[in-house]
């Protein structure tokens, strides 16, 4: 099976897409003829052309508003933000009008739309520019939130966004882009709202979603070298969330631990840990644990970056906790 | 003044109790010796009594509802006293207090259920045990207390591991029931309270108690000859009447049967209490027929007589079910040939009693038809060892075969 970066699965997805469907386009800033500010789009202004391969100015919230009328009159827009952190200028086109059009036009307007671009941080790139926002647009009736981790789930999962008839919000990760993963030739669909267990083991369940799973994965590695046995799930969608399989491990292993980059208060962790009191209380060894980034603006100095940041040392920690060790 | 009524403790072993109905409702008045409810304790159906006089202002237990000894059930007061501040205080048990001391039967006279003071609940209640929702749940299922057990969790709370060990402890003395229903189908009945406490009383035993086992093979021709010419002479006795009074005699002439272990010392009884295993429709039960050795075969026969009748009806008092100093379990009847019994602590020692058989005995180097019963003596080997033990079954042995040696 052929081995691609994320970057090239996306491009992938959106080629395929863009050839098996003409109403779908892509938008944004420097999609076209820069070929994308992380050259997701590259080589689809040459193939489909600057009708279908939009550049916009910087002008968040005028072209995911162009984007939500386009999608309200039959088209299927994909709305590229360069990053999510400059999404918050088009929080009122996105909350307010995708994903409420449906609701509020008793059912004449689906908002077939895919808003997507690398979420959380990078290097360096400081307190304005390392946002994870996934709990922002999760807390919202009418979205749907996507954040993979993989290249095979970044391009099953994009295709399913856009083939999608409701508002998706799609993060990728910038630090993702170059991951490397098996992807194979052909169509195939990764389906919204599916989790995937991404390793198996007896003694913890650790959650984790995008970059995270890297980091919980490093931890579980180290981890079973010491005897214990962690099983990783992706959750992959964050709303709809797949509750099942996640609540199916935990009886099984009785504890839990959830990753997330983002900041602690008020997020996806928070949601995920009460779900899973409220269903398996008593199948609970431990309270559920959280390993997130610091309560704190992100910090440019390299050293604070990197304390501000879910580390595979303290996934660790946060599983030795749950299980009693010292 | 408004007053709490806590659950009484009305038992040795009673931690907690159902309200199996109020006599009283909301607003009724009422008076000190006035029955307010009717209790289920791990033993008995008890009344329960007012210890004040006022208004009763609020039931806080329901019907059905089991609750821990000490906690909250209702609220006597002044017909408009604001009750709020005692209603309240109600969610805190009374803090940990310790066990109180082994029962000395003999001792000490088995106490009368001491009135359900304050004092009596509080220094007896119920206590929070911390513990990881797992361990509780395992706890529950395997019939586990897991306030007997010491947490190894953060501030010693309980969790899966504690559980995991205790469960090995145990089942290296006996092993867990195969789990037969998996395949099948199978209901899962919540134990009643008295089976809850059958669960924990011989876990306590056959866990500490080092058993050991003697059986002895009694010939009991002329004792089934003498039982049946008491029959026909409409005497109601039982042939267990019979061994009762033979085992109280015997252990009068051996003491050290009639015993207890008490940690760092053994306790020996000046009277021979004799506890008989009845089987009821939940559970078991023995009652106490109290200086057995002094009394004669047809006292012993009513005696025995109404105190099955009242444990099958559930009206023992705790008094006549605490304190025995020996105990005899009897399945002869159900045409059992012999078994062994568990010890109900802080006894030493259960006698077991099999079926009288007709069976083959050599006698002279002769076959003839014979009656025997079998005997299995079940003794705690930190107060009585093997060749006490068997002088003991030998008294019994003897006087057994020759029922007039009973005296």
């Amino acid at each position: 099976m052929p081995v691609i970066t994320y970057r090239d699965a996306l491009n992938q997805a959106l080629r395929e897409e863009l050839r098996r469907d003409p109403s779908v386009f892509l938008m944004g800033e420097e999609v076209g003829v820069y070929q994308g500010a992380y050259k997701v789009s590259k080589g689809l202004l040459q193939e489909f052309g600057p009708q279908r391969i939009v550049d916009t100015p910087i002008t968040e919230e005028g072209f995911s508003g162009v984007g939500v009328g386009a999608a309200m009159v039959g088209l299927r827009p994909i709305i590229e933000m360069m990053t999510w952190n400059f999404s918050m200028l088009a929080m009122d086109q996105i909350i307010n009008g995708a994903a409420k059009m449906f609701y509020m036009s008793g059912g004449q307007f689906r908002i077939p739309i895919v808003v997507r671009g690398p979420g959380g941080a990078a290097h360096q790139l400081a307190a304005q520019h390392s946002q994870s926002l996934e709990s922002w647009y999760a807390h919202v009736p009418g979205l749907k939130v996507v954040a993979p981790s993989t290249p095979y789930d970044a391009k099953g999962l994009l295709k399913s966004a856009i083939r999608d008839d409701d508002p998706v919000i799609f993060f990728e990760g910038e630090t993702l882009y170059g991951s490397k993963g098996e992807v194979p030739d052909g169509e195939y669909l990764v389906p919204l709202g599916v989790a995937d267990v991404k390793r198996q083991g007896s003694d913890v369940t650790i959650v984790a979603w995008s970059k995270m799973v890297s980091v919980a994965l490093k931890a579980a590695d180290s981890l079973a070298a010491e005897g214990v046995s962690c099983e990783v799930i992706d959750p992959r969608t964050l709303r709809p969330l797949d509750e099942a399989p996640i609540l199916a491990s935990v009886r099984r292993t009785n504890r839990c631990v959830v990753v997330e980059e983002g900041w602690d208060y008020s997020g996806i962790g928070a949601q995920l840990s009460y779900v899973i009191h409220r269903e398996a209380f008593s199948d609970l060894d431990a309270p559920v644990t959280r390993v997130t980034g610091a309560d704190v603006p992100m910090p440019y100095a390299k050293n604070l970056e990197h304390m501000a940041m879910p580390s595979p040392a303290r996934v660790v920690q946060a599983v030795r906790d749950v299980l009693y060790l010292a | 003044m408004a007053s709490r009524v806590v659950m009484p403790k009305l038992s040795d072993t009673m931690e907690e109790g159902r309200i199996l109905r109020w006599l009283k409702q909301e607003g009724d008045p009422v008076e000190t010796g006035q029955t307010l409810a009717e209790v289920e304790t791990d033993k008995a159906t008890v009344e329960m009594e007012a210890y004040t006089n006022g208004v009763l202002r609020k039931l806080v237990a329901s019907p059905g509802e089991t609750v821990k000894v000490g906690a909250l059930i209702a609220v006597i007061g002044g017909k408009d006293e604001d009750i709020a501040a005692l209603l309240a205080t109600s969610a805190p048990a009374p803090a940990a207090a310790p066990t109180p001391p082994t029962p000395r039967p003999a001792a000490v006279a088995p106490a009368r259920v001491a009135a359900p003071t304050t004092a009596a609940s509080s220094a007896a209640g119920s206590r929070s045990i911390r513990a990881s929702p797992l361990a509780l749940r395992m706890a529950a299922e395997s019939g586990i207390d897991p306030g007997a057990l010491q947490g190894s969790g953060p501030q010693g709370r309980v969790i899966k591991r504690d559980i995991e060990e205790a469960l090995a402890r145990t089942q290296t003395v006996a092993p867990a029931a195969p789990t037969a229903a998996a395949a099948g189908e199978a209901q899962d009945v919540e134990l009643t309270p008295m089976r809850r406490t059958i669960a924990k009383r011989l876990v306590q035993s056959k866990a500490p108690v080092p058993h050991f086992y003697l059986t002895v093979d009694v010939a009991a021709d002329r004792l089934w000859d003498a039982y049946r010419a008491l029959r026909e002479e409409n005497y109601l006795i039982s042939l267990n009447d019979v061994i009762i009074k033979a085992s109280a005699a015997a252990l009068r002439r051996h003491p050290e049967i009639n015993a207890s272990f008490g940690g760092d010392h053994v306790t020996y009884y000046s009277r021979v209490h004799i506890g008989l295993a009845v089987a009821i429709d939940d559970g078991l039960i023995t009652p106490v027929i109290r200086d057995a050795d002094t009394k004669s075969l047809s006292d012993i026969a009513a005696e025995a007589k109404a105190l099955a009748d009242r444990a099958r009806s559930r009206q023992l008092q705790p008094s006549e079910y605490t304190g025995a100093t020996f105990s005899i379990s009897n399945l002869g009847m159900m045409g059992i040939e012999e078994f062994s019994a568990i010890i109900n602590p802080p006894e030493a020692a259960i006698l077991a009693v099999g079926a009288v058989r007709e069976v083959p005995v050599v006698e002279a180097g002769q076959v003839k038809v014979g009656r025997r019963m079998k005997l299995t003596l079940s003794v705690d080997h930190r107060v009585a060892d093997g060749a006490q033990g068997a002088r003991f079954l030998g008294t019994l042995k003897r006087m057994l075969e020759n029922p007039l040696l009973i005296g």
